[in-house]
């Protein structure tokens, strides 16, 4: 039998090897509208059959022009803006903008409203990490976990309904206080929900925790070394996940958060699977936070009858208007139900003293000429308020790291610059580096786990 | 804050060349910088086991051309009437100064941190309109690179050395930058459809 000559050729030999060895990198446009991106955002990835050798991330889709438009009009007019910001747990980025106006006009929020903050920033906080843990879980294949997650988001959005009459765009925090009042009865009903919450993250523990396919996608994935994220500037539960235990609320308290007890959970390896640990525990420290907050709070009003029913503020204007405005101190309003708990019985417990930023009351505003006035050196176009010719950076701990506010302004009634530090800017100029070497099936958890949100990375 | 003032006077004596003015607004430590020092200083920030500040948590710019001149800044559009005595500034307050002349239109804003140390510094380094360029600090903290990109793209503000100083958060195709002062906020500009 005469051997095959084509393996022993040379020429043939070579060019055969050469057809079966030749590979070719692909490249894969992964977004901007693609299912497993939470948000817009494209990644050019370069493959490598399975693998990505190089990848390059562009943001910028949802770009709404935050700080452009925040320079246009006065400084209450921030706070609907910075709603869309994280849009997830929009209350901290309320409260992060008021702390940072707070401090440029050298104002201190009342006892009371430190822990209104405090506890609705945890509030925000945990459903923030209910839906970064589900939907990531959800990507993995594990819908009942995303199910469960967003059933205990959603009893979280209705206390949060309760307090400020939205779920989402809630715009709650004010240059010197919060809106309202908390309503009757949040405590015991906050209680219960987080009761609830405890019992679903117990069920979604024992579904994830130590599921074998959960453990085999998620650990030793997306991993990052300590010195590395704080090169990149990542913050908050993502750095702790690399065993760096820095928290806004514990290295700088602000509101309540040096009056109540809780810890900082750090994981060591740096990788998905110690994120999602780490988020899993914030979860529960949020809780303590918030019971230790409830079990605290300065009281409220007290709960006395007064004399008469409330007048509707509609009624009041027509009253005023006709000059019968006698005994208006002493009356109380009911305006408008989603203002409920701003009137004048709450307006002290939840409000700083301070007339350079906070309206008066509803009752002193029409009943009187002084809060009339007051009103109006407040709302109109050239008023309102005013900080001095400065600047100032403050930081809150948003659910995805430190969350800076750096307002500049120069003495008139709107800022002149706001910048604000999103956290999940710094992580994400971080995903190449977590994601190259790695097998394409494996963004999926890492880049879950980086919760991005596209509102606060492209403002 | 008497550890924030001796980081700033720890700047002041290490590169007394490059230091154009120091102070502490608001509690905020704060160092205006030469541009010509600002990598050696950064350098020494991150390094020095007095400061060690590993982390660039922020930078960004702000444009001056119009500060204290808005409109919004004058007492009043249309009412002649003058402030309130709650309003205007109590005597005693900290009066904030901006250290250099409107002659250097932009400002660029460094916001340090370290987590050892836990504390805070603000660096700023005036630029003029003629000549926005500044040294890149990628190859201090890598966290600068999207961030220098996001000012260039916001700013106009070059980035001396930059490996890859493109727009971040715009199109390539859109011109001018978005956040200075002369940019109108409403004006409107044409979307640029896919190539292909």
């Amino acid at each position: 039998m005469t051997p095959d000559t084509s393996l022993t050729d040379p020429s043939t030999r070579s060019m055969e090897a050469s057809m079966a060895t030749e590979t070719r990198h692909m490249f894969l446009n992964i977004g901007p509208s693609h299912p497993a991106m939470h948000g817009i955002i494209k990644i050019i990835a370069e493959l490598d059959g399975e693998k990505i050798v190089k990848s390059d991330v562009e943001i910028g889709y949802l770009h709404r022009a935050f700080e452009k438009m925040s320079e246009q009009g006065p400084y209450n007019n921030v706070l609907p803006y910075s709603d869309r910001l994280n849009y997830v747990s929009p209350l901290i980025n309320n409260f992060g903008y008021c702390y940072a106006v707070e401090q440029l006009m050298g104002i201190t929020a009342t006892e009371r409203c430190q822990y209104i903050r405090m506890i609705m920033s945890e509030i925000s906080r945990i459903s923030d990490h209910l839906t970064c843990i589900g939907a990531s879980a959800m990507e993995l294949g594990a819908f009942t976990v995303f199910l469960y997650m967003i059933k205990a988001r959603e009893w979280l959005w209705e206390l949060v309904e309760d307090v400020c009459g939205a779920r989402l765009t809630i715009s709650y925090g004010r240059v010197g206080g919060v809106k309202a009042d908390l309503p009757v009865g949040f405590a015991d009903k906050t209680r219960n929900v987080l009761e609830e919450t405890r019992k679903v993250l117990l069920e979604c523990d024992s579904l994830l925790t130590r599921n074998r396919i959960f453990l085999d996608r998620m650990q030793g994935t997306g991993v990052i070394s300590a010195d590395e994220a704080l090169a990149y500037g990542i913050t908050g539960p993502f750095l702790r996940g690399s065993g760096v235990g820095y928290d806004v609320r514990k290295a700088q308290p602000y509101f309540a958060y040096d009056r109540v007890k809780f810890d900082v959970p750090t994981g060591k390896h740096g990788d998905n699977y110690d994120r999602y640990l780490v988020r899993l525990e914030e979860i529960e420290q949020a809780m303590r936070i918030i019971e230790q907050g409830l079990d605290q709070i300065p009281a409220g009003p007290i709960q006395v009858d007064f004399e008469g029913k409330p007048l509707p503020a509609a009624v009041m204007v027509d009253e005023a208007k006709e000059g019968f405005t006698a005994g208006f101190h002493e009356k109380e309003v009911q305006p408008d139900p989603t203002l409920g708990g701003s009137t004048k019985r709450f307006h002290a417990g939840i409000n700083a003293p301070e007339k350079r930023a906070v309206l008066p009351a509803k009752e002193d505003t029409y009943g009187n000429i002084e809060g009339l006035m007051h009103h109006f050196k407040l709302v109109m176009m050239g008023h309102g308020i005013r900080p001095p010719k400065g600047e100032i950076y403050a930081a809150v701990e948003g659910a995805n790291g430190e969350l800076g506010f750096y307002v500049v302004s120069d003495g008139g009634d709107r800022p002149y610059r706001v910048r604000v530090r999103p956290p999940c800017f710094a992580i994400m100029s971080a995903l190449p580096l977590l994601i190259d070497g790695s097998m394409l099936a494996d963004l999926v958890p890492t880049f879950g786990s980086v919760n991005m949100i596209g509102g606060e990375l492209d403002r | 804050m008497a550890q924030s003032s001796s980081l700033s006077e720890l700047v002041r004596t290490t590169f007394p060349q490059w230091v154009i003015a120091t102070h502490a607004y608001g509690g905020n430590d704060t160092v205006v910088l030469k541009r010509e020092g600002l990598i050696e200083a950064m350098r020494f920030l991150r390094d020095d086991s007095r400061s060690a500040f590993n982390v660039l948590m922020d930078l960004s710019c702000v444009d001056y051309l119009k500060f204290g001149r808005t409109p919004a800044s004058r007492p009043s559009i249309t009412t002649p009437s003058p402030l309130p005595y709650f309003m205007t500034p109590k005597p005693n307050a900290q009066v904030w100064e901006r250290g250099v002349g409107p002659e250097y239109r932009f400002e660029v804003v460094y916001h340090l941190y370290s987590v050892q140390r836990n504390h805070r510094l603000r660096i700023k380094v005036p630029l003029t309109e003629a000549d926005p360029a500044i040294d890149s600090v990628t190859t201090v903290w890598s966290a600068a690179n999207w961030l220098e990109r996001e000012v260039w793209d916001m700013f106009g503000v070059r980035f001396n050395g930059h490996p890859n100083l493109k727009r971040i958060l715009m199109y390539e195709s859109f011109q001018g930058h978005a956040l200075r002062k002369d940019y109108p906020a409403y004006k409107r500009q044409p979307l640029i459809g896919p190539l292909n």
